[in-house]
């Protein structure tokens, strides 16, 4: 199971929390996903508002970790205050760091990234970057600290699944030791399989759980999936190959 | 003293931000605070003082992805 930050997880599963039909059901779908961490955001509280803190009560019940995010972040000093303020809430020094850098895609801003996990790793921040499946980016963010990278699938909430195998092969055989995530872009859990069965560590969704017209059931098929995927990887698969191979003996066969 | 808190005018003659904040009902709350686009901690709202025209972010935990 994947250890990050010297934190075993008991899940290849990390669900988001956003966009659930109803509490109730947010629950429930993390019950069936047996997912070991839940990201969070921070957020404006309203005058009376106390939907902060009755979701705060919600996610103490779940008794998952907690990854808080710094999610709609556009540049290095908003997303590094919002990981102080993340970590004094949330009282962890994990941060889900996100600095956008296009509003279309919400893809990394590479350069940003690096300087504000740069920036929060020295601050003693333990960063989950979400990145680009980019090498040398990656190679950078591991230089200034990272221990974990969280590599998009395809962007955020589109569920287009792993855009970039190439890309993403080439990820784990050069950092072979680092964990890896697949951070967004997922739809469905055939493409949460492929992600483990690749040798990613875990997978982190949320669109498509909560968006799901039964976010319950697909929490667990995507269970199903990322335990399927292990098992595959860890089964060592056959070869793929272009030409036709018989799996029934020829010899034997009747002479008709 | 007119003040900017969450995006909205707001006259206040809170001294500092942890008066602004027992004004606001949210001394007790599970909040965090940034002025002029800095965090401030808890332990520092006290004697964190408040001037004219500052930007006060209170944030809470809300869902995310």
């Amino acid at each position: 199971m994947p250890t990050f930050y010297g934190t075993e997880i008991e899940s290849r599963l990390m669900l988001g929390t956003a966009q659930y039909p109803s509490p109730a059901i947010l629950a429930e779908a993390f019950r069936q996903s047996g997912a070991g961490i839940a990201t969070v955001s921070v957020r404006r509280e309203a005058g009376g508002d106390q939907a902060g803190q009755d979701f705060w009560a919600l996610i103490q019940e779940l008794g998952v970790a907690v990854l808080p995010n710094t999610a709609g972040c556009h540049s290095v000093r908003e997303a590094i205050t919002t990981a102080q303020m993340a970590r004094e809430l949330f009282d962890t020094n994990w941060i889900k760091l996100e600095v956008i850098g296009h509003a279309d895609t919400l893809q990394p801003d590479p350069f940003g990234l690096v300087d504000a996990a740069a920036q929060l790793t020295e601050d003693g921040f333990e960063v989950f970057p979400y990145c680009t499946e980019d090498l040398v980016l990656c190679e950078r963010l591991i230089e200034v600290g990272c221990k974990v990278l969280m590599p998009w699938g395809a962007p955020i909430g589109t569920g287009l699944g792993l855009n970039n195998i190439y890309g993403l092969r080439s990820l784990r055989a050069h950092f072979p030791d680092i964990p890896l995530v697949i951070d967004a872009g997922l739809g469905l859990p055939s493409q949460a399989a492929h992600a483990i069965e690749l040798g990613y560590d875990a997978v982190l969704l949320n669109t498509a759980v909560a968006k799901a017209g039964d976010p319950v059931a697909m929490a667990k098929g995507f269970a199903c999936a990322v335990e399927a995927g292990a098992l595959a990887y860890k089964a060592d698969p056959m070869e793929a190959r272009d030409m036709a191979a018989p799996s029934t003996p020829v010899f034997g066969k009747a002479f008709l | 003293m007119k003040i900017i808190v969450n995006g909205e005018t707001v006259i206040s003659d809170a001294p500092d931000l942890a008066a602004l904040l027992v004004e606001l009902g949210k001394s007790e709350a599970k909040v965090a605070t940034s002025v002029n686009e800095a965090f401030v901690p808890k332990t520092m709202r006290s004697g964190h003082a408040l001037h004219d025209g500052d930007r006060i972010e209170i944030v809470a935990p809300r869902q995310g992805g």
